[in-house]
């Protein structure tokens, strides 16, 4: 059924930071996703013309309802529609939730690290939310790298739920520009950053990497070299920026 | 047609012949894996065919290497939604390396370094359509590309072109690999739009 074009009225759009807008879509006969599935969205201008991008949904309900987050690229060519012009009572087309392997369900009994790169936190979210509803007891830490305290998104959420959840313990690297009082100047993740913000490699967690592709394969590099198994790693990209070659 | 955005005005690149429906051209090659890149010296590397009655070909790199040669000159599509134009590759065509295969299958699956698995019809892989690749764009393939070598199947969306392979297993049914086994579609012809199960 995940291959069929369903119509998704938008119920609700928050600004979330200044380049960033978290949509609620309304889905007639959704039935949930699972925490990391993604969406493809297809957008139709007046004279047919049509194109479609895939969106991490940013949470993991058993309704009719998700959210997702959308980053707008400087030169995209969807996003800045979404993030801008979409509005509340305005319809897209959606097709999914689709995605069965960068996926976290209740049932995973692990610990679980999340390690994040920029808007590569949505995706992550949905597993943090998924596993905060849950009376699931594993252990989860997340390690967010940003550019700067206003380009985080779900601030006020992670905040609450870092300080108020026993299960879940989160880490922020400050790229460009660190907040007030930081212990340390704004610095580009290094490996020992890195291995000092995560969970160890006894017991090994399952690991979820997002982000841009060099910050995903550089992460991912130094996690096997650090000794953690290539097989507990699971990784998504996104921004399609690979290089020319 | 669909729901129509009357606010969204897009960047025309249809009417391009090359783009199969629901693609758009990009310049970059981004790199999609499931997990992280696995490192395969080449003194360890061997590509592999197996039948149904047990038998296995294997060639070394030195060995595959002595092989004839092509340069390939296609256009490659990603399920997400890219498409990269007029590449050029240098590999060995997987004519050559059935030659000397007998089999009565007709479905084949793809085992990578690293455990990555993609199934393709037997008929997908032969006529010219398939190589294992081991250079593009006239240097050695990367490894975040699937370096030392690739399977590349490029009128299949690309996941089908098995980073790191390791060799080709054949198998009487079609089985579902890694990405068909988590939601995408068993076959995945993007003229066809084959994106999802």
């Amino acid at each position: 059924m995940s291959t069929l074009w369903r119509v998704a009225d938008v119920v609700s759009s928050m600004p979330e930071t200044e380049t960033a807008r978290t949509i609620g879509l309304r889905v007639n006969g959704l039935n949930g996703n699972l925490a990391g599935q993604h969406i493809d969205i297809r957008l139709t201008a007046d004279d047919g013309y049509t194109v479609v991008r895939s969106y991490s949904v940013a949470g993991a309900g058993m309704d009719e309802t998700l959210e997702i987050t959308v980053d707008e690229l400087a030169n995209g060519e969807v996003s800045p529609y979404l993030v801008r012009e979409l509005a509340v009572g305005d319809q897209l087309e959606i097709r999914g939730p689709v995605g069965g392997w960068f996926v976290w369900k209740p049932t995973d009994t692990n610990p679980v690290q999340l390690i994040a790169g920029g808007s590569g936190i949505v995706p992550l979210m949905a597993m943090i939310r998924a596993h905060h509803a849950s009376e699931n007891p594993a252990q989860f830490r997340l390690l967010y790298s940003l550019k700067s305290p206003e380009s985080g998104f779900y601030r006020e959420e992670l905040q609450t739920l870092g300080q108020e959840s026993r299960k879940l313990s989160i880490d922020y690297v400050y790229t460009r520009k660190a907040p007030k009082g930081w212990p340390t100047a704004p610095q580009r993740l290094t490996p020992e950053t890195l291995l000092a913000s995560i969970l160890p490699t006894d017991p090994a967690p399952d690991i979820f990497i997002c982000g841009q592709t060099v910050f995903v394969e550089t992460v991912a590099e130094w996690l096997v070299q650090a000794g953690y198994p290539a097989a507990s790693i699971k990784t998504e990209r996104f921004g399609g920026t690979g290089g020319t070659r | 047609m669909g729901i129509i955005s009357s606010g969204f005005h897009g960047r025309r690149q249809t009417g391009n012949p090359a783009l199969p429906p629901g693609q758009y051209e990009t310049a970059s090659f981004p790199v999609l894996t499931a997990g992280p890149a696995p490192r395969i010296p080449i003194g360890d590397w061997e590509f592999f065919i197996s039948t149904e009655a047990g038998q296995r070909h294997a060639w070394s790199w030195d060995a595959f290497m002595a092989l004839p040669q092509m340069d390939i000159h296609t256009d490659i599509h990603c399920v997400t939604s890219w498409s990269k134009l007029g590449t050029t590759w240098r590999g060995v065509s997987l004519d050559t390396l059935f030659e000397n295969v007998e089999t009565s299958s007709r479905f084949t699956m793809a085992h990578s370094y690293g455990g990555y698995t993609t199934n393709v019809p037997l008929p997908d892989l032969l006529g010219g359509r398939a190589w294992v690749a081991w250079e593009f764009d006239g240097e050695p393939l990367e490894r975040a590309h699937g370096g030392p070598a690739r399977l590349l199947v490029p009128h299949l969306y690309f996941w089908k072109s098995a980073k790191w392979i390791n060799g080709i297993e054949l198998t009487q049914d079609d089985v579902p690999g890694f990405w068909e086994s988590n939601g995408y579609h068993i076959h995945g012809d993007p003229w066809r739009e084959e994106r999802y199960s």
